[in-house]
């Protein structure tokens, strides 16, 4: 067994360092016109919820909520984040319910059959800015700005390799934030010289999807005031919002580490258990 | 060698009771406890019982997610968030069962090499081999339908694109992809069968399972020699000698199950598939789960037409062919010697198999273009070549290695030559 695990990693090392030249070639392009999308990989942020011990900054979380609800909630819906979800963030059950009625949302029909607008409450989902996805559509010119509740689990920039097997131990799994951190920060780059920007599109060389996007650069330095003196900077708002959506995307995220690491001390132990058993068991045969 | 009779004696009253009318403890003491394998079993034979754990784990967890999901277009995508974020522990039923899906089939690649290496499916074992390939069938099925119900954009597209093989068959393959889609393209007919069929898989292939392990127990396990089992001396009982090491080897994996559950849940994913499936917008990148990508290289390897047939259909013809091919392994192979330990050219060429695989896999998960392609098509010619012309040509013109007479000389023999002189070892009750 030992000799076919070896015999493994020799062998998928072999062809992977073959073929990481013929990766790097495909890579190479050219700079005015590129055809592999991102232009520019994002960097690799400091997350607290990164790592076996991960936990969200309830802190940091707030400031990302209220990063959403003033400017990217103009556009962008969330419409699978209920508003009792918000308790996670160290909020209160009247804080919430207050938050919550800040919201009007389509009530059930009344008894003369019309449907009129009401608070919403906590048992209500982040209302979506737009009727339908024709309206967002139609106010974005043509491009209909995605759902958050999962964008930072739907995003990752392809690692490539031998980054994807160091993934593996370093359980590298933030590549959502990092890019969504990326993208915040990446506008306002001048395009390389000859680069064709269609028009109504912005320039960013992170964008997973091509070399602009229509969405014009939508946080800036000093656009959202913090209560808690975190400084107001377009950096710090990137990180927090990537934050939030992290969390959006994957609230139990701290329950799931925290049971991972019972569950493996556990199995670790057990192992051990089970080896001294069978030590013991095969100690008087030959194999 | 399990052929003959039974060495279970009821005690109680009770035990004699149900002995006389339904022997199924019999049955069940005779099969998993009494039941003799080789003394000489590696970690590597841990990997069928790993399987079956994995199997149940699948179902397990599988009919918990089915009762919170609902098989509608409209509904799926939200309904596989609501047990991700609603359902009591739906976040870790959801990830084991996405997460147990990939293991499943590391753990079955890995039973298949070790089938390769040590020469498992030679006589008397062909239809021990041919119905494992059969649950390989069952069990790609399976994935692949299972991956469509989560209804991301990963879900809808790749649906298309795995159906939209079967056109490329002349006259039949249109009516085939539309019996499998219900309709013209992947909609809502398509999620309702493809719900109902992969409920009702797992357990065709839990069915198959237990002919495989029936096949197994009238032919008994093979070993790293490859010597059949001669004498008393050369096996050991399999409770508890073989359950406590199959115990071990399953906790070591239950650890690597684990670590990606807990900490790399979406690592084997596809980001894309939190999307909600969109008809009108077409991934940048189709790709297939990394379980299927050696042989999705290879279908994309045949870019070219052969005489009538193009391309396309040649494509799926090789990777139809490349788990067909499994088929008739037994009878390809023409060494006398089963085990690759005795065959230093086989041994050669099955780790250069092994990388080959590997490669493709990588392969597939790259765009099919320029010198990917070449090597696609490289990899698919070691593939076939493998089996076609490598297996047959090595058993007639290799010298294999001497054997030990007997698996308890081997067993012996490996233990003394630390320190020792070799050849004093074989034990004298297996002589002659």
């Amino acid at each position: 067994m030992k000799k076919i695990l070896l015999g493994l990693a020799a062998a998928g090392l072999g062809t992977m360092l073959a073929f990481s030249g013929a990766y790097a070639a495909e890579e190479a392009h050219n700079a005015a016109e590129p055809t592999h999308f991102p232009i520019k990989k994002p960097a690799e942020l400091d997350w607290t919820f990164a790592g076996p011990f991960g936990h969200y900054d309830k802190q940091q979380l707030q400031r990302g909520l209220k990063i959403y609800k003033e400017v990217c909630s103009a556009c962008h819906s969330m419409n699978l984040v209920p508003f009792r979800s918000l308790e996670e963030l160290g909020y209160t059950e009247a804080q919430v319910k207050a938050f919550a009625a800040e919201y009007e949302v389509p009530d059930a029909p009344n008894a003369d059959g019309e449907i009129v607008n009401r608070k919403a409450i906590p048992a209500d989902h982040f209302p979506s800015p737009y009727p339908n996805a024709q309206a967002a559509a139609a106010a974005n010119g043509g491009a209909v700005p995605p759902d958050f509740s999962l964008i930072a689990k739907a995003r990752a920039v392809e690692r490539g390799f031998p980054l994807f097997l160091a993934d593996i131990f370093t359980q590298y799994q933030e590549g959502g934030p990092d890019y969504i951190h990326a993208l915040l920060t990446g506008f306002g780059e001048t395009p390389p010289e000859g680069m064709q920007i269609p028009e109504g599109t912005h320039y960013n060389p992170y964008f997973i999807a091509a070399k602009s996007l229509a969405m014009a650069q939508p946080l800036q330095d000093g656009q959202v005031t913090y209560d808690d003196g975190s400084p107001q900077t377009l950096a710090q708002y990137s990180q927090d919002i990537s934050a939030f959506l992290m969390w959006a995307a994957e609230p139990h995220l701290e329950e799931r580490k925290k049971t991972g690491f019972r569950v493996m001390i556990f199995l670790v132990l057990f192992a051990g258990l089970v080896y001294v058993a069978k030590r013991r068991i095969w100690a008087d045969v030959e194999h | 060698m399990s052929g003959g009779h039974s060495s279970y004696t009821p005690n109680t009253g009770i035990e004699k009771w149900i002995d006389a009318r339904l022997p199924l403890p019999r049955l069940m003491y005779d099969s998993f406890v009494a039941y003799p394998v080789p003394r000489n079993l590696n970690y590597a034979y841990a990997f069928g019982g790993i399987l079956a754990l994995m199997l149940v784990s699948q179902i397990l967890t599988g009919v918990v997610l089915a009762m919170h999901y609902a098989a509608d277009t409209g509904l799926a995508f939200t309904s596989v968030e609501k047990i991700m974020r609603d359902v009591n522990s739906g976040w870790l039923l959801r990830y084991l069962h996405s997460n147990g899906a990939s293991m499943f089939f590391l753990a079955v690649y890995v039973h298949i090499f070790r089938g390769l290496y040590y020469g498992s499916y030679k006589a008397p074992r062909e239809l021990l081999w041919i119905l494992g390939v059969i649950i390989l069938l069952l069990m790609m099925a399976t994935a692949f339908m299972g991956y469509v119900l989560p209804w991301g954009q990963m879900s809808f597209w790749g649906a298309t694109v795995i159906t939209g093989f079967f056109t490329a068959f002349p006259i039949i393959g249109d009516p085939i992809q539309q019996l499998l889609l219900g309709g013209f393209a992947v909609d809502n007919p398509t999620l309702n069968r493809f719900f109902s069929l992969h409920y009702l898989l797992p357990f065709m292939i839990a069915g198959v399972v237990v002919l495989h392990v029936w096949a197994l127990h009238v032919t008994g396990q093979t070993n790293p020699t490859g010597i059949e089992v001669k004498s008393k001396t050369d096996t050991v009982a399999f409770t508890p000698y073989a359950t406590v090491k199959d115990a071990f080897g399953l906790v070591l994996f239950f650890i690597l199950f684990a670590y990606f559950v807990f900490y790399l849940p979406n690592y084997m994913g596809h980001p894309d598939n939190y999307i909600q499936a969109d008809s009108l917008k077409t991934p940048a990148h189709i790709v297939p789960e990394w379980y299927f990508l050696p042989f999705y290289a290879m279908l994309r390897a045949i870019t070219f037409n052969i005489g009538p047939i193009n391309s396309k259909l040649g494509g799926v013809l090789i990777m139809f062919g490349s788990i067909a091919i499994l088929f008739i392994v037994p009878w390809l192979d023409t060494s006398k010697v089963r085990s690759a330990v005795y065959r230093p050219w086989y041994k050669l060429f099955f780790w250069v198999f092994v990388a080959n695989a590997i490669m493709l896999g990588w392969l597939g998960s790259r765009p099919a273009e320029g010198l990917y392609t070449l090597f696609s098509q490289v990899g698919t010619a070691y593939y076939f070549g493998f089996f076609v012309v490598l297996m047959p040509l090595l058993g007639l013109i290799e010298t294999p290695r001497r054997l030990p007479n007997s698996i308890t000389e081997a067993v012996l023999a490996k233990n003394k030559s630390g320190g020792q002189p070799a050849g004093i070892a074989a034990a004298p009750e297996t002589k002659g």
